[in-house]
């Protein structure tokens, strides 16, 4: 039966948090304007009404899981995004594959951070929930799925599959409930993906604070008082944006396979860009709290921020980005909505700035060179200048659909050589970044003229050249750009290494915040320097053999082929690829396919031999096996050097209906590289295409050829049963041995040979890894020979990429060390706050 | 002049080279004729085809060849204009190529009578089909 209670549930909640976002912004409205007598009826009908939307947003979160959790596939949700076989943790994913769920999860997170802020910020309460209420009335109208005449406002997460899908069985049977759903895209199945989508809308959500801080100061002419709360917020929201940018390339490192973290794609610009403006803005309002000037730039960077995520979504969910992109949404035709959301929001902070601009308050001195001021301005004008440059052709799609909805018609295309054309400028304004960092440290923590400058800077100089030059000649860095990276990441570290310890030594760890995230910075730069300047694909074909006689065996092949058990040079070891595997739940390694039998239900197998690890038995022979995600096949390849086994890595393979092959890399770990493996290709057994018979009679002890492999026929034996068919009173059953040997393995084939009166029954092997099926066809007692039929498809074999990958662990190090930055600089600004408003300054 | 005008005038200057860089560096959409026509006339600059993989009458894809190492294939497209063209790529065949309904190559003529891509695109048809329905649901 159909359950549309859940839905009808869901759909109200969404009209309810809609209606209720509007009325909580006119009441917060009233609130703000009111004198102040009526103040407290309107605060508390105000939060009545947030608190109504808090738990419709709740509710319509609560009722899209329930659907997914439930198996409910008379949902389109559940139909296009989960599937029966899904563990629960990644039915969380499937909540936010879709576009309409992860509005979900951006209204929750709203929710969550505007009750927090009605509980610690009570005097900026009205100006700011005005905002976050009208930001949600945007957020929840893409869900609301509401059809006025040609307009569709929104797009319904709870809408029934026979309302999306325009499918013949629904006109047999409107009941129709499929048994399963399509599933979850595989390149989601992994952990990140659970964690990732939550904390990067976390990030995108806390955007909001100091943006609703600011246009609240404006709107109430607060122009200076603003930058005390929207500090700490903007370096939280700075801080999650952070790790979901990072958890985001971590996770496309260990699941995709383009071969690296960071890929230039539209998507990800969009998220970086944000942020690199967010950082700068946190910097120009530092500089504001300690000596009042860089206000405006504040003002200018905290709108840009807040719009860039505005942008960003709409890029990543309009369709724009088309072709150009891995990993966009489809389109749900949420175009103009999303326009209409992002140029509301401008309109709204530019009209408030531009109205109020005369009288935000400058400093009409000039910014002395050996002030603070004026390098942290150059900082953030740096920090600009790369989103710019980031921004601009990452927009070259949205150009095109301008000129074209002008009638014109505009080819351009976005450059060919992504990563090429980007780092060609990220990697210099990179280097001016780190060289200020060090630099503009000295001079937040003293006063300078040029001579204490250079008394100051001396020692950290020399320490880093000499750093840097045991680097340069250890990595072996001769490449002249990538000595100034060095040196100017290593002078950064040793700069802010120098400050962080006096600053221990002579305070507290609190302010620490800032040099940390430099140093984090500049490990980032180093590891990524590293890990993409120096990274060196080894999996070039070096057996000699050249396969056809043209000019494109002087290109260099990025890709291995190994066949089974054939031991592969690539560089300094011998890979051997030794089959296929599945995970099995409960068992700590992973099971050789050879041992399972597929049964129709799924994820389940049935043992064909006894599943013992290191000498503990986990499954009996027969038993039922629970298989985790039966479509992934883990292709096992062992590494030697010197025949001495190393390691095995198994990078997995899915194929998937829906979207065909789909591979994950496995990386080998070591403390200064990691060894980046992946298949970029898999034989294909099912239905394979058999050759022509090959006949072979011999006689028991005979060696002889099959497909290339040594094969012994040891002799047959007479069976008195054989599995899966009843023998009767003068059957006779027998059985051939053959050994075959294919280089270090031996396997046993053992075709089967049956005769019932007349009547003869063939049981033949196919040994899927070999590419074989033999047949005992015949035996020929006069002569004691037996006949075989032999068919060839093909040996088993993967494709595979190699990449070392030099250093990679500083990246991911310095990562962490700047995150733990942005926290303790989260904490010194909170603890201020905290002191501040004990002491009744704040509340 | 003051030092805000100058730091003025150099934000202005790096934005400027860093517009006219993109515009140097942007790719543009041609067809295979207009891509011949650049090569012959010494522009190698690798640029975006759009098109479709060859078919036979029967639907099926044609001109799929793949080298005996694997690591490598050609195929035979059709840009929108009509032309046909042989294509090489050096990467092992993108899993789904030949359910693609439309491939973007982005790379250039090696000889006037083969393209090397560097790139493949692919769109592949959408993931929710209403025969696949009927699969799923059975």
């Amino acid at each position: 039966m159909i359950n549309t209670l859940i839905g009808n549930i869901g759909h109200f909640a969404v009209i309810l948090a809609f209606v209720t976002s509007l009325i909580t912004a006119y009441a917060y409205y009233q609130y703000t304007v009111v004198p102040e007598l009526e103040k407290p009826n309107w605060r508390r009908f105000s939060r009545i009404a947030f608190y109504i939307h808090s738990i419709a947003s709740f509710a319509i979160a609560f009722a899209l899981f329930e659907i997914i959790y439930n198996h409910r596939f008379e949902y389109f949700y559940a139909y296009s995004h989960s599937s029966m076989a899904l563990p629960v943790h990644y039915m969380i994913s499937s909540f936010w594959e879709g576009q309409e769920g992860s509005f979900i999860l951006w209204i929750f997170w709203n929710v969550v951070l505007g009750l927090v802020l009605i509980q610690t910020n009570k005097k900026w309460e009205g100006p700011v929930m005005v905002v976050f209420s009208l930001v949600q009335a945007f957020l929840v109208s893409m869900i609301l799925g509401v059809v006025i005449g040609d307009l569709k406002i929104g797009s319904s997460p709870f809408i029934l599959l026979r309302d999306a899908v325009n499918a013949p069985i629904f006109q047999l049977n409107p009941d129709f409930i499929p048994e399963d759903g399509t599933g979850l895209n595989p390149l989601l199945q992994n952990i990140w993906m659970v964690i990732h989508p939550p904390t990067l809308f976390l990030g995108y959500a806390s955007t909001l604070i100091p943006f609703a801080f600011l246009i609240g100061g404006l709107a109430t002419r607060k122009y200076t008082e603003w930058v005390r709360p929207a500090l700490p917020w903007a370096q939280f929201s700075a801080m999650i944006l952070g790790m979901g940018i990072i958890m985001g390339a971590y996770w496309a490192y260990v699941t995709l396979n383009f071969g690296g973290y960071w890929n230039w794609d539209p998507v990800e610009n969009a998220v970086y860009v944000p942020w690199l403006i967010l950082v700068a803005g946190i910097h120009t309002m530092i500089t504001f709290k300690k000596s009042s000037t860089a206000l405006k730039s504040s003002i200018v960077l905290i709108i840009a921020s807040f719009i860039l995520v505005l942008y960003a979504t709409f890029l990543v969910r309009s369709g724009v980005l088309g072709d150009s992109s891995v990993h966009s949404f489809t389109d749900l035709g949420l175009s103009g909505q999303l326009l209409i959301y992002m140029l509301f929001f401008l309109a709204v902070a530019i009209f408030l700035a531009a109205k109020h601009w005369k009288h935000i308050p400058t400093s009409e001195k000039e910014a002395d060179v050996y002030s603070r001021e004026f390098w942290i301005f150059i900082g953030a004008t740096t920090l600009a200048l790369m989103a710019f440059q980031v921004i601009l052709p990452t927009s070259i799609p949205v150009w095109n659909s301008i000129v074209e909805s002008f009638g014109g018609i505009s080819n351009i295309a976005p450059p060919v050589d992504q990563v090429g054309f980007y780092t060609k400028f990220q990697l210099w304004f990179a280097v001016v970044v780190a060289l200020l960092t060090a630099v503009g440290q000295y001079f937040w923590w003293n006063k300078m003229d040029a001579k204490t400058l250079r008394e100051a800077l001396v020692l950290p100089y020399i320490i880093s050249v000499l750093v840097s030059a045991f680097i340069i000649i250890a990595g072996k860095v001769f490449d002249i750009t990538y000595i100034i990276v060095v040196l100017a990441s290593v002078f950064t570290i040793v700069a802010n290494a120098t400050i962080l310890t006096r600053l221990i030594k002579k305070s507290t760890f609190k302010l620490a915040g800032g040099s940390l995230a430099h140093i984090g910075l500049g490990l980032i730069l180093i590891g990524t320097m590293f890990s993409s300047g120096y990274s060196e694909v080894i999996s070039q074909n070096m057996s000699g053999l050249v396969y056809s006689n043209s000019w494109e065996d002087e290109l260099n092949k990025e890709h291995v082929l190994l066949w089974i058990n054939k031991p592969t040079q690539i560089k300094e070891y011998t890979a051997i690829y030794r089959g296929r595997q599945k995970k099995v739940s409960g068992v700590p390694e992973l099971v050789p396919v050879k041992y399972l039998q597929e049964t129709d239900r799924v994820n389940e197998a049935i043992a064909k031999a006894d599943i013992v690890v290191r000498g503990k038995t986990y499954f009996q022979k027969g038993d039922v096996v629970p298989i985790v995600l039966e479509e992934n096949d883990y292709f096992r390849i062992d590494y030697y050097k010197e025949d001495e086994f190393q390691f095995s890595l198994n990078p997995m393979s899915q194929f998937n209906t829906a979207m065909g092959l789909i591979s994950s890399p496995d990386s080998r770990r070591f403390v200064n590289r990691d060894l980046y493996t992946f298949v970029s290709a898999i034989n294909d057994f099912e239905d394979p295409e058999w050759r022509d018979d090959e006949v072979y009679e011999v006689a028991p002890g005979d060696t002889f050829f099959i497909a290339d492999f040594v094969t012994n026929f040891e002799g047959g034996e007479v069976l008195t049963e054989v599995e899966g068919v009843p023998l009767f009173d003068g059957d006779v059953a027998v059985k051939a041995k053959l050994t075959v040997q294919d280089y270090d393995v031996e396997k046993r084939l053992e075709p089967i040979f049956i005769i019932r009166g007349q009547q003869v029954g063939r049981i033949p092997v196919v040994d899927t890894e070999l590419g074989v099926k033999v047949e005992l066809t015949n035996i020929v007692p006069e002569e004691n020979k037996f006949v075989f039929t032999v068919n060839r498809y093909q040996k088993d074999y993967v494709v595979l990429k190699a990449i070392i990958k030099p250093q990679i662990n500083i990246l991911w190090a310095g990562t962490i060390i700047m995150l733990i930055g942005f926290c303790v600089a989260i904490y010194r600004r909170y603890d201020e706050f905290k002191k501040m408003r004990d002491k009744g300054l704040e509340y | 002049m003051k030092k805000g005008h100058l730091l003025g005038l150099g934000v202005i200057a790096v934005a400027i080279i860093i517009i006219i860089s993109m515009i140097g560096d942007a790719s543009t959409y041609e067809s295979f004729s207009t891509a011949k026509k650049m090569m012959l006339s010494g522009d190698e600059k690798p640029i975006h085809v759009v098109g479709e993989l060859k078919k036979a009458d029967n639907g099926n894809v044609e001109g799929i060849e793949v080298n005996p190492n694997k690591t490598s294939f050609y195929f035979m497209m059709v840009d929108n204009d009509g032309t046909e063209q042989k294509v090489f790529y050096n990467e092992p065949v993108p899993p789904d190529f030949a359910r693609a309904e439309q491939v973007v190559v982005i790379g250039s003529y090696k000889t006037e009578d083969l393209f090397v891509a560097d790139k493949i695109l692919m769109k592949c048809p959408s993931k929710y089909q209403e025969n696949d329905l009927a699969q799923a649901g059975m």
